[in-house]
């Protein structure tokens, strides 16, 4: 709320639309700031993102693409959850298996929460993160799934 | 040296300079413009008294025009050459436009955007929705008795960048200076928000003649929040009619080859008046006299609304989809704000009730509030001061991406991202001492890149040669505040820099938008350049204006020389201003707007530094 609050205030001091009748020069830098401006909020608003952004901070960047080891019962849950996924043919079968991969992702979340703000171990967040990128990638495809079920 | 005027800042210093700015909703079926007046958002009469102007022009021999009702009164009479509903042409190719056996247009197929053939020529929709545009600029200059600083035109918030470049090259072609395309939902919150004063989340349910949009609005003291939007850029009325003449033709035993181009449009027009009617009344007789047959009969309300149902539907799960990417559920909503002509329709708005399981609000004139809306933005950003502070956070409707190997979308911007916004991604070469990287840049949602409006195609060229994967190409989509694109490629170690503003592949390019602009106004040469005189007065005044409201505020800013030189720069504006030279004026301007380029840049650090004073980074 208070991000959400700064957010607007700073846009209603950088936005190009409050320059739009002192030229271009003025417009165009008012839309390199009003560009930050919106990638802070973006980064902060989210928690996955905001939490990697910590874990960058304090020296355990994710590299998500490069660092692709995962725990084995990870791999394992993942594979459960592709395979139910395929396998699912109603409604029900894919709110369930949102819901579980949601319910998931909120653990995994306050576990990130207590490494970084109780334990301030950032490797093991960072582990964390990798995992949860997984978990919000494959809440996406299941949504896209009941997307398409609808009318 | 003439005694120069100073004001107070942000207030305007005297009426006469005051500027004329006008908001535009170019609709599908009718387009309308509005202006603040005396402190209130009001739509502009014609001299009948009407504010709606059917969008229809008609191409007579001879290169003249009929346009709005005139136009619309001959539909039935020449077909082809009389252009309705244009605004679903704009920014597509011929393959995009569904329904052409219903049309009695004759398409040409052009690379980029379609063409249609008239008595007087091949005409593109651009043309076509330019002579709307000029249509309702006369009509504002009419009414003001002075020429007009700027428009706000509307656009559906689900209009990708090909439309939305069209529809800024069609105001570009009718000689307005377009201030902002804002969305049309947004504009129509505008005009209930302020009215209302409310604030809350907000559902914008907009279906017009030939388009659906949905948005989803946070509203909190001035500021307009787009939470997502979604929709469907080829769903509306129009539809609706059609789907009523599908039904009748099938219940008359009618198979639609034996339609001539008048029985099209005639057919379609009685459908429209039928559909109108049964917002009001349970059943209305249909009857219609064709070439080869006649068509009499009672239609029923709830035959339309069966013949309609799969229709509505199609809004609701655009609706669905708008609320799950704001993460919230049907019963988070506030309010819902019903505009567009169609959602007049009985059906809708009790799907639309039932849906949401509250009454949707319709007290604002559906046809009108857009317009209304982009008036009160236009009247803002041409820097009159209303009082009212008002900010718009716009998203983009839809995400934005690159062709990768095997014809996938790498999206590099998500759709509903706040604009505006840059966002960056690096790639690599794939060959050996590969020296160029081809870039093919999307819109949509969809994995494969055939499923996605391509938008432009770009080389970058003079990679130095390098083993596969080891060169850094970092592609930087930028997205302005008007929803328009532009594609930035660089290779990181050579610093090697390709640029694209995204038009020509669909669109018009600068030199043909010239060209037409020549073509339409050869006659008026002179009338050109007094007005291009006028203009560069205007801006010289406006610049020195507020350069020296600018000097008054934060001087200190400035060390002594500085100072001397931006006066020193002031003052040979002043000098050229006098002279009746419009491009000695401009060159003048310039040099002022680049001498103050760097006092500028300082004076929006110190509003920033002031926002956040006093914060430290975890409140930030």
């Amino acid at each position: 709320m208070q991000l959400d609050a700064r957010w607007k205030k700073l846009q209603h001091e950088a936005h190009p639309d409050k320059f739009a009748a002192q030229g271009p020069a003025a417009q165009r830098l008012a839309m390199q700031w009003s560009v930050r401006i919106n990638e802070a909020y973006q980064r902060l608003k989210n928690p996955l993102r905001r939490a990697s952004y910590l874990c960058e901070l304090h020296g355990a960047p994710i590299n998500a693409e490069n660092n692709t080891a995962m725990p084995g019962d990870f791999l394992m849950q993942q594979m459960e959850w592709r395979e139910a996924l395929d396998a699912a043919d109603s409604m029900e079968n894919l709110n369930e298996i949102a819901l579980e991969a949601k319910l998931n992702g909120h653990k995994l979340l306050l576990k990130i929460e207590k490494f970084l703000d109780a334990e301030k171990d950032f490797a093991k967040a960072a582990q964390q993160v990798r995992s949860l990128m997984f978990i919000e990638r494959f809440v996406d495809e299941v949504d896209d799934r009941i997307d398409l079920m609808q009318p | 040296m003439a005694l120069l005027q100073l004001s107070e800042p942000g207030q305007t210093p005297d009426p006469h300079q005051r500027r004329i700015a006008i908001g535009i909703d170019l609709g599908t079926t009718h387009s309308l413009v509005a202006s603040v007046r005396n402190g209130a958002s009001e739509c502009l009469p014609d001299d009948q008294g009407r504010v709606l102007l059917p969008s229809v022009v008609r191409y007579l021999e001879g290169g003249r025009t009929k346009i709005g009702f005139d136009a619309l009164a001959d539909q039935v009479e020449d077909p082809c050459s009389t252009i309705s509903s244009v605004k679903r042409f704009m920014g597509r190719g011929i393959d995009d436009i569904g329904n052409r056996e219903h049309m009695p247009y004759q398409f040409i197929d052009k690379p980029g955007m379609v063409v249609l053939q008239t008595t007087a020529g091949e005409k593109s929709p651009v043309e076509v929705s330019a002579e709307i545009l000029a249509s309702l600029r006369q009509r504002a200059e009419d009414t003001f008795d002075d020429d007009i600083y700027g428009v706000v035109i509307t656009v559906p918030a689900y209009f990708d960048d090909a439309q939305r470049q069209a529809t800024k090259d069609a105001a570009q072609l009718a000689r307005l200076n377009v201030l902002r395309l804002i969305n049309e939902p947004t504009a129509a919150a505008i005009a209930y928000g302020l009215d209302n004063a409310s604030t809350g989340v907000y559902a914008v349910y907009d279906l017009g003649g030939g388009t659906f949009d949905i948005s989803i609005l946070r509203l909190t003291q001035g500021v307009f929040e787009v939470v997502s939007t979604g929709g469907d850029s080829a769903l509306g009325g129009d539809d609706y009619d059609r789907a009523l003449v599908d039904w009748v033709l099938a219940k008359g035993g009618v198979t639609s080859d034996t339609l001539t181009a008048s029985d099209k449009a005639m057919l379609l027009k009685t459908a429209r008046a039928c559909k109108e009617a049964l917002s009001t009344a349970p059943h209305v007789p249909f009857s219609v006299r064709l070439s080869k047959a006649l068509i009499n009969f009672e239609m029923k309300a709830e035959d339309f609304e069966a013949a309609s149902a799969q229709l509505t539907q199609r809004t609701l799960s655009a609706v669905r989809k708008a609320l799950r990417d704001a993460g919230l559920n049907r019963d988070e909503i506030d309010g819902v704000v019903m505009v567009g002509g169609s959602t007049r329709m009985p059906q809708v708005r009790q799907a639309v009730a039932t849906f949401f399981g509250r009454e949707p609000l319709t007290n604002l004139n559906p046809d009108e509030v857009v317009a209304l809306g982009a008036a009160i933005s236009a009247n803002q950003l041409a820097g009159n001061n209303t009082g009212a502070d008002l900010l718009l956070l716009d998203v983009i409707p839809l995400s934005l991406g690159v062709e990768t190997m095997g014809g996938l979308v790498e999206r590099i911007v998500p759709r509903n991202q706040t604009i505006p916004t840059a966002m960056a991604q690096d790639f690599t070469t794939y060959q050996d001492g590969q020296t160029a990287l081809a870039l093919h840049v999307v819109q949509g949602e969809r994995d494969l890149v055939a499923d996605c409006r391509s938008l432009a195609r770009f080389e970058l060229r003079g990679i130095p040669p390098m083993v596969a994967g080891a060169a850094r190409i970092r592609v930087t989509f930028t997205v302005d505040a008007d929803g328009l694109l532009s594609v930035n490629a660089k290779e990181q170690v050579s610093g090697v820099e390709a640029r694209i503003d995204v038009k020509p592949s669909y669109g018009l390019s600068d030199d043909e938008i010239a060209q037409m602009l020549q073509d339409s106004f050869s006659t008026a040469q002179q009338d050109m350049k007094s007005r291009a005189l006028v203009e560069a007065q205007v801006d010289a005044d406006r610049m020195i204006l507020a350069i020296q409201s600018a000097l008054a505020a934060d001087a200190d800013l400035l060390c002594a020389d500085e100072r001397t030189q931006v006066e020193r720069l002031i003052i040979v504006l002043a000098e050229a201003r006098r002279n009746n030279d419009a491009a000695g004026i401009e060159a003048a301007t310039q040099s002022l707007a680049k001498g103050t380029e760097a006092f500028a840049a300082q004076r929006m650090n110190r509003g920033i530094q002031k926002a956040l004073a006093g914060k430290n980074i975890e409140s930030v």
